[in-house]
């Protein structure tokens, strides 16, 4: 198997004043290609720091982070820019769309930014297969919250990248919203055969990927694999 | 793909995200836009008027002067003068002088010159007249002209008559305009025309009278320039003068140059307002983007190429900008030529200057870059992290940023000025200021910030608590706030302020017991028949002033022709050429004060006779106590010694002198006499005026009411010209305002949202919004106001040289009128809240 994201001996700290804050601590961690993975853990426990280190947001303390074969360590900002648009998707809590852009014009950014031709049609046809195919001209602000989360999804899968993060995805979402997005985001990502690393304080949402691990006070808890 | 293909690709793209991102945030930029366009229109409008004015001056120097040149005497000609202008083949000449004008008709009197022109008379330009042929045919009509506002004022028409001196002649015809001559230089002294041979029927050429002669030359083919160098110093020794076209259009070009200053400075504070207004709308604007960018950078885009994105959309705003305030300014400057048509002696017609839009262009783009490079250049410190995680705390690596982009911005606004006002000192002196400004607010800002926080009124109400809270909470507007208002309000100030003793410098000051009829030129056969006639009308003479005409002949060994020719002693021109009155008494007046060295009174029969001079002349001649100057009195040398130094009141409506001699000195000299009389009412000066001007037509009558009504209306006039121009710069500065109290409402409104959601009522969010934006304004228009009464005295101090007098108004009412509208627009701002339910807008955010 593929390690897509290799994580060894992962630390990271904030300095407040004298104090210094441990929010990760000696992570060690594999996902290999094509594999559904969860960190679950209590809120605080390090689960969005440890998101933003994996997608090369952020620079770890001390660690190493291998992100499809390449050791973000390694990368200048500009670069670990390049390796998301061509590798990396996000889906956030708070769907985070460019409020200035149309849901379409959201969709195609990572593609324009890569220079393919035919960015339109492929934004047009995500937007169709997410049941948006309706509203590809109006503004985020125009748009509810699940629908927000679903053009946030097609985005996701633009740039057809290697791995998706998704951070609390349903979070903002009520129940029957929710399910109808994870129920989509599971199934674009087995199309697409993406590696996908969801970050959730919802234990069912987690079970149903494929592994988890379970993260308390900045440490690897427990790694479970789902049924 | 190859790179470079690859590479325009993505900048047409990012023009793209630029265009895409303008679209949806346009509304906010409308404001920095307006910014813009007021500062650059000030800018071309003025600029583009000043080049046309000045180049309209050259061009038209001929038909201003009417000749190539003239050579001109205070005196008649002295026969080698003659032999001169014999010799250098005049086309025409002329005779003028002021005197009474009577008219027969209604029984008016006033104060005229009086021309008389032989020959070709102007060389260039046109005298216009109505009718049109008149100024031909007067001569022959043995008739005259008069200035078609004095046939205005005293109701004349065409065939009354005019009565000069000794003659009346029948009037033929309306002057309208003269060449070089302004609407206002005439409308004090207004022309008459007469037929030259009539000129000594007057009886008004005597000795002592002040007349002028000139001689009008045509010369396209010698060198002006070596001419005036060649023949001035044999001029001169003969008291007469030489002015070619071309000095004469550069003096004139400088008259209106300090008027230009003016302007320059009103552009020049409209175009600073404009840059602030940039500075703090792009800095909320960009700051709001911020979430944007991190998401930009989290789906790929470098730092580079957000940076990119928002350069471009200021550049954009710039050119939007600069082609609408372009615009304006070249329509703005069609009517100056309206407005001052009344001052300039040359009729600016409107003309494109091509110069000029592309300045406007440049500056517009340049401010835009310039003044948002700091948000600009933050752009790229926003990391994608902040997606995830608001950043709370400053990178350390923007407060490095501020460092480099403050030296560029103190660069551009020392360029700007040096720009507009064409001097490097002033331009030091105005960055240092503004900088010192800039500073002292911040500072002020950040106290008050410690004071709140420090002494925080814990039993205030709630709204009031709050609204108070917001001045230092996180994400506060306080110091940009504080900082936008004060320097916009220091501005705006202090060229009010500066406009206002600008004005108050020229007014006169009116004294109920004063003299208002001065009797000038009286001779001194005349002294007493002109007594009688006042006293004959009940009205006393108030007093008999002596007047001595004489010139500077040497100043401490050194004869005033080798003074003239040294340019580096800084003596001015008019204490070595003119011809000066001067007078003796025993005593100082009202108008006058001692400021050095002993006022001697009288002396008896001296050597050297002690002399008191005003500090203006002390100033000019370059003098000091204990030099000594010999004075040529009609052929007969007077030493002298300076014994005093006077400040005299110019403004008093008083007989001042500049040279002021003692009793006993002067009495046998040859002198006029002036008599100073009250007339209680208008009828009575008129009378007055009437009989002085058939029993004595010599005698020249000023009444001092109507000249100062005629004065005050002329300020008047200026005054509202100024307002006008302020007013340009006041306009900007509220566009600037509303700028900055609009763009801090997004900062306030998701807060004022969630507490609506808790159960604030719309009245509890209106009081918090007051406080916040009462104290804002208050503190921003108090500071900015005490610092612009600083910048105002030193502005009229070392650039206007006038002494400052502060001027109340303003200085109350616009910290007033800025506190309500800083608070009445970020109340306003918050209506949204108070209308919109709180689900919408916390969902929009």
């Amino acid at each position: 198997m593929v390690k897509i994201l290799n994580i060894t001996n992962l630390k990271k700290s904030f300095t407040s004043g004298d104090q210094v804050l441990n929010i990760l601590d000696d992570i060690n961690i594999v996902v290999n290609e094509k594999e559904t993975f969860s960190i679950v853990g209590p809120s605080g426990s390090g689960k969005t720091t440890l998101l933003s280190l994996c997608a090369g947001l952020d620079n770890s303390t001390s660690g190493n982070i291998e992100l499809c074969g390449v050791n973000l360590q390694e990368l200048n900002e500009d670069e670990r820019a390049i390796l998301r648009n061509q590798k990396v998707g996000f889906i956030f809590q708070d769907f985070q769309l460019l409020p200035s852009l149309t849901a379409l014009e959201n969709v195609i950014v990572p593609l324009e930014l890569q220079g393919i031709n035919n960015a339109e049609k492929t934004g047009q046809e995500l937007l169709e297969k997410v049941g948006l195919g309706s509203r590809l001209n109006h503004y985020p602000s125009q748009l509810s919250g699940g629908e927000k989360q679903r053009v946030a999804i097609a985005r996701a899968f633009s740039n057809r990248p290697a791995i998706l993060f998704a951070d609390e995805p349903t979070g903002n979402l009520d129940e029957e919203n929710g399910e109808s997005v994870v129920h989509l985001l599971l199934k674009l990502n087995k199309e697409a055969g993406t590696t996908l690393v969801i970050v959730t304080h919802d234990l069912d949402l987690a079970k149903k990927t494929q592994r988890m691990v379970v993260l308390k006070g900045g440490k690897v808890f427990e790694e479970v694999k789902n049924g | 793909m190859d790179n470079k293909l690859k590479q325009n690709i993505q900048l047409v793209w990012l023009f793209k995200m630029a265009w895409r991102d303008w679209r949806a945030s346009r509304k906010k930029l409308y404001l920095i836009i307006a910014s813009i366009v007021l500062g650059i229109s000030a800018v071309v409008a003025i600029q583009s008027f000043g080049t046309n004015l000045v180049q309209k001056i050259k061009e038209d120097s001929k038909s201003l002067m009417g000749a190539d040149y003239i050579v001109s005497a205070r005196q008649r000609p002295t026969p080698k003068v003659i032999q001169i202008v014999d010799s250098l083949g005049y086309k025409a000449r002329e005779i003028n002088f002021a005197s009474m004008a009577f008219f027969p008709a209604n029984g008016g009197s006033k104060l005229m010159k009086i021309s008389a022109y032989d020959g070709i008379f102007p060389i260039y330009g046109e005298v216009e007249t109505e009718p049109s042929n008149a100024f031909k045919n007067y001569g022959k009509k043995n008739g005259a002209l008069v200035d078609a506002t004095a046939m205005l004022q005293f109701n004349l028409a065409l065939g009354d008559s005019i009565k000069i001196g000794e003659i009346i002649l029948p009037i033929t015809g309306i002057l309208k305009s003269i060449p070089g001559k302004s609407a206002i230089s005439t409308s004090i002294i207004p022309p008459v025309f007469i037929p030259f041979e009539y000129i000594a029927q007057t009886g008004l050429i005597q000795k002592g009278s002040r007349i002028e002669y000139k001689y009008y030359f045509q010369d396209v083919a010698s060198n002006l320039k070596k001419l005036e160098e060649n023949l001035l110093p044999i001029l001169d020794l003969e008291s007469a003068d030489i002015d070619t076209h071309i000095s004469a259009g550069q003096q004139l070009g400088q008259g209106y140059s300090s008027f230009g200053k003016f302007l320059k400075l009103v552009a020049f504070t409209a175009l600073l307002l404009g840059c602030l207004g940039i500075a703090s709308a792009t800095n909320i604007y960009i700051k709001e983007k911020k979430k944007a960018i991190a998401v930009l950078k989290c789906v790929g885009l470098t730092r580079k190429q957000t940076f990119l994105i928002y350069l471009f959309q200021i550049i954009l705003i710039g050119l939007i900008g600069s082609i609408l305030g372009t615009g304006l300014g070249v329509a703005l400057q069609q009517l100056f030529p309206i407005l001052l048509q009344d001052f300039l002696p040359v009729n600016v017609q409107f003309s494109i200057n091509y110069n000029v839009i592309g300045l406007g262009l440049l500056l517009g783009v340049m401010m835009s870059i310039v003044f948002s490079l700091y948000p600009l250049i933050s752009t790229w410190f926003v990391t994608p992290n902040e997606v995830l995680r608001a950043q709370v705390k400053t990178n350390y690596k923007i407060r490095v940023l501020a460092f480099i982009v403050g030296p560029v911005i103190a660069i551009t606004v020392f360029l700007f000025s040096f720009l507009l006002l064409g001097q490097l000192l002033y331009s030091i002196i105005f960055l240092a200021g503004i900088l010192v400004v800039f500073g002292l607010i911040r500072l002020m800002a950040g106290l008050f910030i410690k004071l709140v926080q420090n002494l925080f009124p814990k039993k205030w109400s709630f709204p009031a608590r709050q609204g108070l809270s917001n001045l230092f909470r996180p994400g506060n507007q306080t110091i940009t706030l504080i900082l936008c208002i004060g320097v916009g309000v220091f501005l705006m100030n202090t060229l009010y302020l500066a406009k206002d003793a600008l004005i108050g410098s020229t007014s006169f000051q009116k004294d109920s017991d004063t003299p208002n009829i001065l009797l000038l030129d009286i001779q001194k056969n005349e002294l007493v028949p002109v007594s009688n006639t006042v006293k004959s009308f009940n009205q006393p003479v108030i007093d008999k002033i002596p007047v001595i005409a004489m010139k500077v002949h040497s100043i401490n060994g050194i004869r005033a022709t080798t003074l003239k020719a040294d340019s580096t002693n800084g003596i001015k021109n008019w204490i070595l050429d003119g011809q000066f009155r001067s007078s003796y008494r025993d005593s100082l007046i009202d108008s006058e004060n001692l400021i050095d060295g002993i006022w001697i009174g009288e002396v008896e029969n001296p050597e050297i006779i002690p002399i008191s001079i005003d500090i203006g002349f002390k100033k000019d001649a370059n003098l000091e106590l204990g030099d000594r100057i010999v004075f040529n009195i009609q052929g007969v040398f007077m030493e002298t010694i300076i014994a005093s130094i006077r400040r005299i009141e110019w403004s008093q409506m008083k007989m001042n002198f500049s040279v002021l001699f003692p009793k006993g000195a002067l009495e046998n000299a040859p002198q006029s006499s002036v008599i100073t009389t009250q007339a209680p009412t208008d009828s009575i000066a008129a009378k007055m005026q009437q009989t002085l001007v058939v029993k004595h037509p010599s005698v020249t009558v000023i009444d001092v009411r109507s000249v100062m009504g005629l004065v005050a209306g002329i300020l008047d006039k200026i005054a509202w010209v100024i307002n006008f121009l302020a007013l340009f710069s006041i306009l900007t500065g509220f566009i600037v305002l509303i700028g900055a109290v609009r763009t801090s409402k997004f900062q306030r409104l998701q807060e004022n949202a969630m507490l609506r959601t808790i159960g604030a009522l719309s009245k509890q969010i209106f009081r918090m919004t007051a406080v916040e934006y009462l104290i804002l304004g208050i503190l921003g228009s108090i500071s900015g106001v005490a610092l612009s009464i600083l910048g105002a005295f030193l502005l009229s101090t070392f650039s206007f040289k006038i002494p400052f007098t502060i001027s109340w108004e303003p200085v109350i009412t616009v910290p007033l009128v800025v506190t309500i509208a800083v608070t009445l627009i970020g109340v306003l701002n918050n209506r949204e809240i108070i209308k919109t339910s709180p689900k919408e807008i916390l969902r929009t955010s």
